[in-house]
């Protein structure tokens, strides 16, 4: 087995809105080249966490992030930080689907654009291209590129998401609950996307549901108030916790 | 004379709601198998107690005011009656006003006179009286039937029905009158210029001869000076209030502070609330000698009444139209979608530029038409800073005049309601209706158009 390399690296991180703490001290590692999944019960924390590794808590006012988070031995913590940069390395995936009110085509081609990472226009078509394949949704849409993005369906706009947030070729791609506006098939497939991704990409997946956390992770860490309760392999997670909480919430006893 | 049995029949009805009221609660039955309340068979014999006679009331009075009117006209001795029916109708006012206890200079026939009392006393007599029978039968009739399973909830919504349409036909039949009122006179006015005089016509003077005798031009309609000045001040005024308007939505939304926010919107927003006649001497006695001041000290020509002064402070007018409107539309985007554009790296300006503005931009279009609408109806402004003469230029620095002057200068003052003159107030009356019903429908196309493309 090739030896885990460390993609991200938190180090005693607290997070605050206003005066309430909403992350206590947390500390993981997040290997690269894996899926990583974030359970708890809602209101925990971990979407809050999830969004400091875009810098995304950055657009709420009264948030404030301290410790240190270093991707790649850089800490992206730091105030001079350049955030187009890292969130072109860290893309996002949100909870519902959310494509711009533009074509297919311009959807994907948006990162690119604006970061001007092609040349010319046949390279940004190959990138589209990639990007769609890389989502599963080339053979779908391959037609319609130029029909808006919004009319296609749940699960094709979650893909066309996915697809846009690899365009800008990140290392590291967030997932905030990304199945939980789709149904079972759409799910499905994502679940299995998420398996091809990883191949070249590190992916974190916030989830409210646990057996999608342990059919698609290697790692999983359970919060509760803020607090990081336990973060381990996800089989034992799932079949041996080292804690009481952790019992009781993968087996329903609370959350 | 206001009549007592009004004040019956209203009174009747009020105590009617709590007569019918407890003939509902006295047969529970009625209660549990029709599904009403008590208090819809209190509305329903108030309704029934009122409504018919009220709605006979009103007919008898138009009935018995035309009859009392031809019937003292036949009252007056022949050798009295004027020929003319003109002066037959002032005849029958003045007697009208003896008999009403007032004095009249004209000699009125007593026997008229007292024909009419007569028969207006007789009248009224006859209205209160069977108002009240009627209001008291029906009224009645109703009571008994609250036993018989009648469904009053039922009843009560189509009543709510008719009234709710009435109320939508008064606002339609209102519109549809003022149009057909335009499209007569219109009429008549073409009928003594041509419209290709009118819609391409290059003069514009339409001060005539008011008495035969009287020294003056020759009228001449030529529209395209009028409505070349409306134009040249709506551009100057929205190219002020776009981009000032559409940039202060932009700050507002998305760059201010929630304090900031509070605190500016409002203000931009007291600019709507200023009188039109405020920003009008504002315009006259402050920006246009200003104006003119400046350019001639850079050599230029120009007057005190300027399209440019007219159009800034119009512009200034019409800005919270664009500003508030943009930043209500730019507020609705979603945040979902700001988080999707700098989760690709975006920056703020980047999101605005190719991601909010264009999701918003039917709201900003409609913002926009709005504002044009307006300033190419506006009249007070323009009519203290614009200038009368109709003249046809591009230079901003001169004196131009727009529709809505030359419908205020045409019928400001005495003349005859039935000249050319007076018919071309209408005739621009109804080509400025054109132009901004045009504007209007161009604008729900295009919101339509890219509403559907975005959302």
């Amino acid at each position: 087995m090739i030896k885990e390399q460390t993609k991200l690296d938190i180090d005693n991180v607290d997070v605050f809105y206003g005066k309430k703490q909403a992350i206590f001290n947390v500390d993981l590692e997040i290997k690269k080249n894996q899926v990583t999944a974030f359970i708890g019960p809602s209101g925990c924390g971990k979407s809050t966490l999830l969004r400091c590794f875009n810098r995304m808590n950055d657009l709420i006012d009264i948030c404030k992030v301290s410790g240190s988070i270093l991707l790649d031995s850089v800490n992206i913590l730091d105030k001079k930080l350049d955030l187009v940069r890292l969130r072109t390395k860290v893309g996002m995936v949100f909870q519902k689907p959310n494509p711009f009110p533009k074509s297919i085509y311009d959807n994907v081609a948006y990162g690119p654009k604006i970061h001007g990472l092609c040349e010319d226009i046949s390279e940004l078509d190959e990138v589209v291209e990639k990007s769609l394949k890389s989502a599963g949704l080339w053979n779908e849409v391959k037609d319609r590129l130029n029909e808006p993005g919004t009319g296609i369906s749940g699960g094709q706009q979650q893909r066309l998401c996915i697809a846009r947030a690899i365009a800008t070729n990140p290392d590291v791609i967030l997932m905030d609950e990304p199945c939980s506006a789709l149904d079972p098939i759409a799910t499905a497939r994502v679940e299995e996307l998420m398996q091809e991704l990883k191949k070249n990409y590190t992916i974190i997946v916030v989830t409210h549901n646990m057996q999608q956390a342990a059919r698609v992770s290697e790692k999983t860490a359970f919060f509760h108030l803020g607090h990081l309760i336990e973060f381990g392999n996800t089989e034992e997670i799932f079949t041996s916790p080292n804690e009481i909480k952790t019992q009781d919430y993968i087996t329903g006893r609370f959350g | 004379m206001f009549d007592i049995s009004l004040y019956f029949i209203f009174l009747l009805g009020l105590s009617s709601y709590y007569i019918g009221k407890n003939r509902a609660k006295k047969n529970i039955n009625l209660i549990t198998e029709t599904g009403g309340l008590e208090s819809h068979y209190g509305m329903y014999l108030v309704i029934w107690t009122i409504l018919p006679a009220f709605i006979f009331y009103l007919i008898w009075s138009v009935i018995s005011n035309y009859l009392i009117k031809e019937a003292t006209l036949g009252s007056i001795p022949n050798d009295l009656l004027p020929n003319n029916l003109s002066m037959q109708k002032l005849f029958l006012d003045s007697i009208i006003v003896v008999a009403k206890g007032g004095s009249s200079l004209s000699k009125v026939p007593e026997i008229s006179v007292a024909f009419y009392q007569n028969f207006a006393f007789y009248s009224t007599l006859g209205k209160s009286i069977s108002t009240i029978s009627i209001s008291l039968i029906s009224f009645f009739i109703f009571y008994k039937k609250i036993d018989s399973n009648v469904r009053a909830k039922n009843f009560l919504e189509r009543i709510i029905l008719v009234f709710l349409f009435i109320s939508s036909i008064i606002a339609i039949m209102t519109t549809v009158g003022i149009i057909l009122s335009l499209i007569v006179e219109t009429t008549k006015f073409f009928q003594d210029v041509t419209i290709f005089e009118y819609f391409f016509g290059l003069l514009w003077s339409p001060q005539m001869a008011l008495r035969e005798g009287q020294v003056a031009a020759e009228g001449s309609f030529g529209a395209v000076p009028v409505f070349a000045g409306t134009f040249l001040i709506t551009i100057i005024a929205m190219a002020l209030a776009g981009p000032v308007g559409l940039f202060s939505a932009i700050y507002l939304s998305e760059y201010a502070s929630k304090n900031t926010r509070k605190i500016v919107k409002p203000t931009i927003e007291v600019l709507a609330g200023v009188p039109t006649v405020v920003y009008g001497f504002f315009a006259a006695l402050v920006v246009g000698p200003f104006i003119r001041r400046t350019s001639e000290s850079f050599g230029l020509a120009s007057s005190s009444e300027s399209a440019l002064a007219a159009g800034l402070v119009m512009g200034i007018m019409i800005i919270p139209f664009i500003s508030s409107l943009s930043d209500d539309v730019i507020n609705s985007v979603p945040q979902s979608l700001r988080e999707a554009s700098f989760g690709v790296g975006a920056t703020k300006s980047e999101t605005i530029k190719k991601v909010i503005i264009p999701a918003a931009l039917p709201g900003i279009v409609a913002a926009f038409m709005l504002a044009i609408s307006r300033a190419i109806g506006e009249t007070m402004i323009v009519v203290m800073a614009a200038g009368l003469s109709a003249k046809l230029t591009a230079n901003p620095l001169d004196s131009v005049t727009t529709v809505t002057v030359q419908i205020v200068t045409l019928l400001v003052g005495d003349h005859e309601f039935d000249s050319t003159k007076t018919m071309a107030a209408f005739a621009l009356g109804m080509t400025l209706f054109a132009i901004t019903l045009i504007l209007n429908i161009y604008a729900i196309r295009v919101v339509k158009k890219y509403r559907e493309k975005y959302d």
